[in-house]
Formats: structure tokens, C-alpha cells, sequence
């Protein structure tokens, strides 16, 4: 990982101390985090070589490519992998767990055992679910609807769920690990009031990581307990009911597009306040923002089941809670777009992201009322408008802030500037790219086509062709970074200890820090995003 | 020393939180389905061995006794009484399985294990099945717990055997001792819900 | 190759209208936000960008600001949520004296059984201008009745009915689809609604052979299983009189009451024990096996007919109560 060709760097976390050991038993946070960055890296190629099957497929009308019991399988696994394997671990257990010491003045996480511990975890579910992928896959969508799931399917529902089971431990530990940092680690002087955005959002993620994980552990351990029982709490059959398992599923998976959310939402309020040189517009409302989608969210989940045969009134009641939860989001889409005012503004890489997320979020969120409002839901529920509509929020919105966070806080994690040119093209691409992708898929929602499909009627063919064709653009900027980034690592400029200027305990130490964060505790007296008091002239210009 | 023990029970308590999200999902189906299909509950639950149920509640009370001798043993530097107590602690942990096995035992033997071979002579034994599912499904998750339960409070033992626990520090024993108090009290929640209210003389 | 490009759903139904001029609103409140994020970002990140704002003013917030900015979005999705809900209340309640045709969903077909007797499977027939209750149930997983050009959508449930409504007002052939993920064929599991004109259609509906009507077929059975030896017309029988019975509250054993809906009828014949009609006792023996999904649908067709004719079964064909036009 390190580099050793520059002259005797200061001694930090990626030099201590070298061998494969150092790195499987280290209980370093930053270590850790890595050990994340490169683990999901490989589930998200691994999913995204799904989505390009799916696309690919979605070519042309006839199930062609693939038969379709393939094809269900493929959309299957790209999903498991990119929700369970990839975004929800993603920002929370990279940047999370790389920059929350940092940012509060701490020397590690709580509980740093624990943390390895749920790396260890992570992998052992992801390798679990993978075995099941390999040795014939499965087929009952990521939502591992009953009674297909339970009774009808003939694929390694098992083998996956239990996959699933055991990864859900981990985001468990991550977000108690976080909490309790959180809580009890601060540096002296680091208030509530004067906590950065980032760590107020990884709060409420980790609140909904440790209440609502253990739900859908539970509800897919019944699953899988009726597969191989026959006992049978889902199956009307047996004198179940298939909604209680949409209920419970939904109870944790609703709040969890919060956990994919919540951390983009920190990554790009850290970005803006420091490219437009600022402190946040409305800090206190931008804090509250975050506690308050993730309690609303776990009040929404029957908005995914509208047509599911849930009473008009629950209906109703959901519906209203769901444009509710949409407030806050609002409130912090306003508050960044307020903060540019009167800034002063940088176009950096990481900047040009936090703006692609702003303008995808936004219709992501715009689109979400449309499924909110149930007259609507109705129609575009199961179509490509719901899939359009979450991958604007999963990978608009989450995944854009996790590929700007990682160029922001790179130079903090390698010690090394990435390349700001190619930087610079891969967030354009990604943001054309995703647009061309997604965007026709609202249309050929409203116009009715439904989700996995493999075959489809031919007058829908020539948003899919742009769609597919999108996906191209958008395949090529998500390869660039891996290159560059790895590049960077032996080539990229050193980076020093603040080439951004950036307000924030974690720009206060070298770059990459030392294993213990900070050569002294640093006792704070500031608040967060002082950009005032940060001197210009040592400032961007560094970065070049 | 004092700020890493509060830590820890901090943690400790968090953890507890996700145990009863855990619970709470089937707590919820248990209630939904009993108002949903009472009578057939209600069936099910003439079923239950009252008699083993209340005294493994007996059981567990005092091995929650035993595991606060425990902690306070290990607090007051008492290295032998530590151990003593961890140990009844298992034990009556073990009593309580063992009980359940043959209460597990005797609706395998009456047929009221769920699945292909159920069978109950009753209005709607459909729904009664569901309470059985529901039954199994809810003391089957108690009882992994206590199995790991047992498996901490062994280890623990161990290492306050080797002496590693002192009046400064204890933190390992005082969170374990939550982690049980926690699986004893899930069951103070199961016995009634399963056994008593639906019972009738 | 490319046959089309249509960008916007054909209209056929009442509902179409009141969902698309929503979503026209919708579309507007988003078009208006994103142009307002996208237009500041851009006009304050050019105006105020590092060459020409070298030094930030810092500014702590507003409380003026915020609250603007959480009032007026929560007034407008309010507005959203009634019109939202109306639309939905409209398009959940099937209109009294609806005609009523069953659909049973199985990986992958649909089939479909017509009151008078005609069954089709993929394929639907129905008259233009009359209220149509879709009453549908699954013989295996979930599926979903979707049809695009009607804006409806229901998700079809096994072990219960769930039921939609639409009134087609152009006639044409439209697609049918499943919507709900069911399994291998899923997207193969497709068929075509086909609107015609009243008079086509009561062509269609006298043209083939048919065995008599579905309450018709549902007697027979009533008849063959011998539930008419307890259920009888009098008050001897052993089992509830079921004339009449249909729609209405039903008191159980256990002090509750339930109303005798299709869900009720169908549960009572494969599992009833579950809930026993106060006053009786549960020896009903199940016919849990013995039945098909085609078979209860006529069995309820035919319970639902023993309450109708109590009421005047013209009804059934009288035009719905009037429903303003979507077009």
C-alpha cells in the first residue's frame, strides 16, 4: 500500500508497521477503513458487472441475451450486492470509520476490537452470499418477497439470506461503534454545538443502523427458517400472511436508504462549507435535519406496499408521513445551496461532485413525492419510475457523495493529490452519464413498463437502447478514479497536511496521520467550519 | 479506568437496544396474529407445560441472582466467589436448557412441532400451527441467546480464575452480567405471553 | 426496427385523467425546484467564485430563511397529499353496482371468469363506459394487475381477494401486465385488455359456448359437495343460512364480527374453524384440496347471487351511479 520511493516520510499509519498480518489483525481504525475501501471496491465492480448484464439484456425487446431465469438472477445479485455488500457499508464503514476519531480528537473508535471484528464479519457475510451466488444464485430480487421467497423459488434463498444475515451484524457494530464514539470519545472542548455535520449525520445513521438492522436480521431469518421448516409465518397456506414479512422488511428497509443517504448528505456538507470557504448556512437545522429523517423514516415504511392490499386509511397515513420525511431533506438542500452565497467559491473536484449530488438528490427527492402521493404511487409503482427514482437517491445521491468524499479526504487517507484533470473528466462523465442512464427511465415508468422485466413490449426499446447506452458513459467514469487513485498512490503530488485548507480536527494532523490520529489530544475552542479564522493565503493555491 | 468501563457499558446498553429490535419484530407478529386468530392461539397455548415454564422462570431469576453475586464478588476483589458464582450462573443457565429440551421434547412427541408431520386436533389447527411457529421460532431465538450467554459467562470465568479481574477492573464481568439479566428478562416477557394470559382453568 | 417512440401513456380510463393532471402538477412543483436549486448554484457559484470573492462572508443563518423554507414545501406537499389522497379514494372505491369479473393470477398466466359464464386467459374483454370491479386472487405468489393505459394497479394476493375498479372510456386493445416479481416468467406473464363497444361486446359475450353462468357453475358444485345439506334456505340446517348472508356483519363464536366478504367466504370453506359464525359449532370438515381456485370463485359467485336475489339481480346491470368523465 505505502509507497516507499519519496524520502524518509514521518512515521504514519500506512508505514508503521508492514506485512499482511499488520493489516488483518490491526485494530487501527484508519487500517480498517481501508480494509472496507478495498473489500466493497470489489463488491461495487461486481455489481456494477450486473448492471451492465442488465442493460445489456434491456437492449433489445426479446429475452435474448439471457434467458430469463438468468436474467432474474442477475438482478437479483446486483442488487443484493450493491445494497447489503456496497452502499450500505460504503461512506459509514470508509469515511465513517476513517475520519470519526479524527474529526472528534479521538485516538481510534470505542471499540476498535469490535470494529476489526466487524470487518471480519462483513467479509464472512459478503463471502457467504457470494458462495450462494456462485453455486446457482438466486432469484427472488433483493426485497426477498414471501411466498416466492419462502416456498416458490428454487435458488440458494438460504445460503443468501443468511449472507445477508451476517453482513447486517456488522453495519450493527459499525454504527454502535460509531454512537458510542460519538458520545464518549470527544476531545476536550468538542461540544454537541461544535461536532462538524459529518459526525451529526453518522449519528443518525448509526441510530438507524442499530434499531433497524436487527429487524430485517430477524424477518430473514424467518425466511429462511419457513424454507427449511416449513413453519409457516408468511405463507397464507400454512395460515401466515406475506405482508407481515413487507412489513418487517420495509421497517428496515426504508430507514436503511436513510443509511445510504444520511452519509452522503455529511460528505457533502463538509464539501461545501469548505470550497465555498464558509460555514454551513444554518448549522443548527442542518444537524436537526439529519435526527429528524432518520426518526421519520422509520415511521414510512408501508409507502412501498400502497398497492399491496393495506387498508385506504394506512394508506393515507403513510402517504402523509412519507411527504414529511421529505421536509428535512428540503430544509438541507436549501441550507447547501444558501451557503454558496456569498462565498467564496471553489470548482475542485470534490466541489463539482457535491454539486452533482445537489441537482440529482433533488430530483431524487422531487420524484419521491411523486411515489409519496399515493393517486400517483398506484400507477408507477413496480414500473422503471421507482427505478429511476432510487438510483437517483442510491447512486446520484449516495453514490456521488461517497466518490466525492473520497476525493476530498484522499490526500488525508494516501498523503498523495489525485490528479485533478482526469478527476476532473470522471465526475463529468459520471454525472452525464447517470443522467442519460437514469433520466428515461421515469418515462418508460409513466409509460408503464414494469421491473424485472427480461423481456419487454418493442415500442419501450429506445429509452432502453438510451439507457443502456448511458450506462457505457457511466461504467467509464466509475473505472477512472480506481486507475488514478491507484496511480496517485506512488505518483500523485504529496499532498501535506491541509491542501485544502479545510477547517476540521482532521486537517490538523499530517498526512497520512499517525497511527494514534494526533501527536497530542487537541482541545478545541472553536467551532466547527471557522473558515474565518483560516488564513487565505496558505490556502488553495497548495492544492494548485 | 472509570471512563473505559462507562464505555463499555454504554456500548453494552446500545447493544441490549438491537436485542430488542431483534425480539420486537416477533413480539409484534405474536401480538398481531394472536388478535388476528385467537381462539386458535388460545388452543395452542393449553399446550404449554406450565409447570416447567414457571420453574424455569424460577430458574432463571436465580441465575440472575447469581450473576449479580457475581459481578459484586468481582468488584470486591473476591476471586474464588467470582468463579463460584459464574459458575452456578452456567449451571442453572444449563438447568434452564435442559428443561426446554424436554419441554421441546414433549410437543415433538405430541406432534406440535411445525412443518409436514404437524398435527392438532382443534377448530383451526392452520392458526394453531402459526402459534407453534411463532412458539418455537421465539424460544428457539431465547435459547441461542442463553447459549451464548453461557458461552460468555464461561469464558469470563475462566479469565477471573486466572485473576484478571479486579475491584478496578471489572468491566467484562459487569456487561456480561447485562447481556443476562437482559436474556432473563426477555423470557419474564415470553412465559406470560406464551403461557399464562391465554391460559384458561 | 423502431416501430415508435411514444413518450406518454394512452388515456382509456376515467382515471387516467385525475392521475395524469397530478402528475402534470407534480412535474411542475419538481420542474420549478430543481430550475430554482440548479439556476442559484449556478448563478451563486459563478458570482461569487474565487476570482471574484476572495474572502467568504460568513453568515450564521436564518431563522426567517428556514422557516420559509420548511413551510412552504410542507404547504405544498400537503396540497399533494389531499389531491394525492382523492385521487386514491376515487380509484380505491369501486362504484356500487359495478359489473364484476374474477381474475386468478398463477406463475404466469391470468385467467380470467366472467359472471356470465365466458373464461379467458391473457385476455380480457370488456364494454367501454361501464364500471368494472376486478375481483382477483392468486393461486401461488404475489402478482400485481397493472394496466398502464387505466393507471391501475393491485396487487393479487394469495389465501385472500383484493379487488380494483376502472371504467374504460376508448376502446382499443391495452397491455396487461404483472407487475409484482412472481418468478422465472415474469415478464412473460403479459396479456391484452380489449375495450369494445357495448354492443361488441354483448356479441362477444353470446358468441362460444359457454356452461351457464359462474353462480350457475358455483351451485352445481354447492350442490356436488353437498354443502346444501347443512347450509340450507331454512333455519334447520347445521350450518348458517347463507341466503342473504352475503356483504353483511357476521358475529363470531369469539364476540367479534367480520364481515361476510369473498375473503371471508373463502377462508370459511378451506379453514373453518378459523372463524365460526356464533351460535353454530365448528364441525365444518375442510375443503381444503378438494377445490380449485376456479371453484371458489364460482362458489362465491354463487353465495354472492343467493343475496342478490333477494335485492333484484337487475341491478347488476344498471348503469353505475354517475361518475364525471376523466376526458
Amino acid at each position: 500500500m505505502a509507497t516507499t520511493v519519496q524520502p524518509v516520510e514521518q512515521q504514519n499509519y500506512l508505514n508503521s508497521n508492514y506485512g499482511i498480518k499488520s493489516w488483518l489483525l490491526t485494530t487501527d481504525h484508519k487500517r480498517i477503513g481501508l480494509l472496507y475501501l478495498m473489500s466493497i471496491t470489489l463488491f461495487f465492480f461486481l455489481g456494477g458487472f450486473f448492471a451492465m448484464l442488465i442493460r445489456l439484456e434491456l437492449l433489445t425487446p426479446a429475452s435474448d441475451l439471457m434467458q430469463s431465469d438468468n436474467y432474474n438472477k442477475v438482478f437479483t445479485m446486483h442488487g443484493i450486492i450493491m445494497v447489503f455488500l456496497f452502499l450500505i457499508p460504503s461512506i459509514p464503514a470508509v469515511l465513517g470509520n476513517f475520519l470519526v476519531p479524527l474529526m472528534v480528537g479521538a485516538k481510534d473508535l470505542a471499540f476498535p476490537k469490535i470494529n476489526l471484528a466487524s470487518w471480519y464479519l462483513f467479509m464472512l457475510g459478503g463471502v457467504v452470499a457470494l458462495y450462494g451466488m456462485v453455486t446457482g444464485g438466486v432469484d427472488t430480487g433483493w426485497t426477498f418477497y414471501t411466498p416466492f421467497s419462502t416456498t416458490y423459488s428454487n435458488t440458494n434463498v438460504v445460503t443468501v439470506a443468511i449472507g445477508v444475515f451476517i453482513t447486517g451484524f456488522s453495519s450493527i457494530f459499525t454504527g454502535l461503534n460509531i454512537m458510542v464514539t460519538v458520545h464518549r470519545m470527544r476531545a476536550p472542548g468538542m461540544t454537541w454545538g461544535r461536532l462538524p455535520l459529518f459526525i451529526w449525520s453518522h449519528y443518525a445513521t448509526s441510530v438507524i443502523m442499530v434499531l433497524g438492522t436487527p429487524v430485517i436480521a430477524i424477518t430473514l431469518l424467518l425466511v429462511a427458517l419457513e424454507r427449511l421448516f416449513h413453519i409457516g409465518i408468511f405463507n397464507s397456506q400454512l395460515g401466515g400472511d406475506p405482508l407481515l414479512f413487507q412489513h418487517l422488511f420495509w421497517f428496515y428497509s426504508h430507514p436503511a436508504v436513510y443509511i445510504m443517504i444520511l452519509p452522503s448528505m455529511a460528505v457533502i456538507s463538509e464539501i461545501v462549507a469548505c470550497y465555498s470557504r464558509k460555514r454551513i448556512f444554518g448549522y443548527n437545522f442542518v444537524a436537526l435535519a439529519s435526527v429528524a429523517i432518520a426518526v421519520f423514516g422509520f415511521l414510512v415504511w408501508a409507502h412501498h406496499m400502497f398497492v399491496a392490499g393495506i387498508s385506504v386509511y394506512a394508506a393515507m397515513i403513510f402517504s402523509l408521513l412519507s411527504f414529511l420525511v421529505a421536509i428535512p431533506s428540503a430544509v438541507k438542500v436549501f441550507n447547501w445551496t444558501a451557503t454558496l452565497y456569498k462565498g467564496s467559491v471553489h470548482f475542485d473536484t470534490p466541489m463539482l461532485y457535491a454539486f452533482g449530488f445537489i441537482g440529482l438528490f433533488t430530483i431524487g427527492g422531487l420524484t419521491g413525492l411523486f411515489l409519496a402521493s399515493i393517486g400517483i404511487d398506484v400507477h408507477v409503482h413496480d414500473t422503471y419510475f421507482v427505478v429511476a427514482h432510487f438510483h437517483y437517491i442510491m447512486v446520484g445521491g449516495a453514490v456521488m457523495g461517497y466518490l466525492g468524499g473520497l476525493h476530498f479526504w484522499w490526500p488525508k487517507i494516501s498523503g498523495r493529490l489525485y490528479p485533478e484533470g482526469w478527476a476532473k473528466l470522471s465526475a463529468l462523465l459520471i454525472f452525464v452519464g447517470f443522467n442519460v442512464t437514469f433520466f428515461p427511465q421515469f418515462l418508460l415508468g409513466y409509460l408503464g413498463m414494469p421491473r424485472r422485466y427480461a423481456a419487454y413490449p418493442e415500442e419501450f426499446q429506445v429509452l432502453n437502447v438510451l439507457s443502456t447506452a448511458g450506462a457505457s458513459i457511466l461504467a467509464v467514469g466509475y473505472v477512472l478514479p480506481m486507475i488514478y487513485f491507484v496511480w496517485s498512490l506512488r505518483y500523485g503530488k504529496i499532498a501535506g497536511p491541509n491542501p485544502w485548507n479545510a477547517a476540521g480536527l482532521e486537517w490538523r494532523t499530517s498526512s497520512p496521520p499517525p497511527t494514534y490520529n494526533f501527536e497530542e489530544t487537541p482541545i478545541v475552542t472553536w467551532e466547527a467550519y471557522n473558515y474565518d479564522e483560516i488564513s487565505e493565503e496558505k490556502g488553495v493555491e497548495v492544492a494548485g | 479506568m472509570e471512563q473505559q468501563r462507562e464505555t463499555a457499558a454504554f456500548g453494552m446498553w446500545l447493544f441490549l437496544v438491537t436485542e430488542i429490535m431483534f425480539f420486537g419484530g416477533m413480539f409484534c407478529a405474536y401480538l398481531v396474529y394472536r388478535v388476528s386468530y385467537f381462539d386458535a392461539f388460545v388452543a395452542g397455548s393449553q399446550k404449554m407445560n406450565i409447570t416447567l415454564g414457571a420453574l424455569n422462570t424460577a430458574v432463571l431469576i436465580c441465575s440472575s441472582v447469581t450473576m449479580v453475586l457475581g459481578v459484586h464478588a468481582a468488584k470486591t476483589n473476591r476471586r474464588r466467589a467470582t468463579v463460584l458464582f459464574l459458575l452456578l450462573t452456567i449451571m442453572l443457565g444449563l438447568v434452564f436448557l435442559g428443561i426446554k429440551a424436554v419441554e421441546y421434547h414433549e410437543h415433538w412427541i405430541a406432534g406440535e412441532f411445525p412443518g409436514p408431520n404437524f398435527h392438532f386436533d382443534g377448530p383451526d389447527p392452520r392458526h394453531t400451527q402459526l402459534f407453534f411457529s411463532l412458539y418455537f421460532a421465539m424460544t428457539g431465538l431465547h435459547a441461542l441467546h442463553m447459549i451464548i450467554g453461557i458461552c460468555v459467562v464461561g469464558t469470563i470465568a475462566y479469565f477471573a480464575w486466572k485473576g484478571h479481574y479486579s475491584s478496578e477492573f471489572h468491566t467484562p464481568v459487569e456487561i456480561t452480567g447485562l447481556y443476562w439479566h437482559f436474556v432473563d428478562v426477555v423470557w419474564i416477557y415470553l412465559f406470560p405471553l406464551l403461557y399464562l394470559i391465554s391460559h384458561k382453568h | 426496427m423502431w416501430p415508435n417512440l411514444p413518450l406518454f401513456p394512452e388515456r382509456a380510463s376515467t382515471l387516467a385523467g385525475r392521475v395524469d393532471a397530478l402528475y402534470f402538477f407534480l412535474i411542475a412543483v419538481a420542474l420549478f425546484f430543481t430550475t430554482l436549486i440548479a439556476v442559484l448554484i449556478l448563478v451563486f457559484s459563478i458570482r461569487y467564485r474565487k476570482q471574484r470573492q476572495l474572502k467568504a462572508k460568513q453568515i450564521e443563518g436564518s431563522l426567517a430563511l428556514e422557516l420559509t423554507w420548511t413551510l412552504i414545501p410542507l404547504s405544498i406537499a400537503m396540497v399533494m397529499f389531499v389531491w394525492g389522497s382523492a385521487v386514491f379514494f376515487y380509484q380505491a372505491r369501486p362504484p356500487r353496482g359495478a359489473m364484476e369479473i374474477y381474475a386468478i393470477g398463477k406463475q404466469w398466466m391470468w385467467k380470467f371468469q366472467h359472471v356470465e359464464g365466458q373464461r379467458e386467459i391473457n385476455e380480457l374483454h370488456i364494454p367501454v363506459g361501464r364500471d368494472v370491479k376486478m375481483i382477483m386472487t392468486s393461486q401461488d405468489v404475489i402478482h400485481s394487475f397493472f394496466v398502464p393505459a387505466f393507471r391501475v394497479k393491485a396487487d393479487v394476493l394469495p389465501s385472500r381477494y383484493t379487488s380494483t375498479w376502472f371504467r374504460a372510456t376508448t376502446p382499443g386493445t391495452y397491455h396487461l401486465f404483472c407487475a409484482e416479481y412472481c418468478g422465472t416468467q415474469h415478464s412473460g406473464m403479459i396479456g391484452r385488455i380489449v375495450v369494445m363497444e357495448p354492443s361488441a361486446y354483448e356479441a362477444w359475450l353470446g358468441g362460444g359456448g359457454t356452461e351457464g353462468s359462474l353462480s350457475a357453475t358455483g351451485q352445481k358444485l354447492f350442490q356436488e359437495l353437498g354443502c346444501a345439506t347443512c347450509h340450507r334456505s331454512d333455519t334447520q340446517g347445521r350450518g348458517p343460512n347463507l341466503v342473504g348472508a352475503f356483504g353483511k356483519p357476521v358475529i363470531l363464536e369469539d364476540g367479534r364480527t367480520v364481515v361476510a366478504d369473498e375473503t371471508y367466504v373463502r377462508e370459511s370453506i378451506l379453514n373453518p374453524g378459523a372463524k365460526v359464525v356464533s351460535g353454530f359449532k365448528p364441525i365444518m370438515p375442510t375443503f381444503e384440496g378438494q377445490v380449485s381456485e376456479e371453484g371458489l370463485v364460482s362458489l362465491v359467485a354463487y353465495i354472492k347471487s343467493l343475496s342478490q336475489t333477494q335485492q333484484g339481480t337487475q341491478k347488476q346491470n344498471e348503469p353505475a351511479a354517475p361518475v364525471p368523465a376523466g376526458k
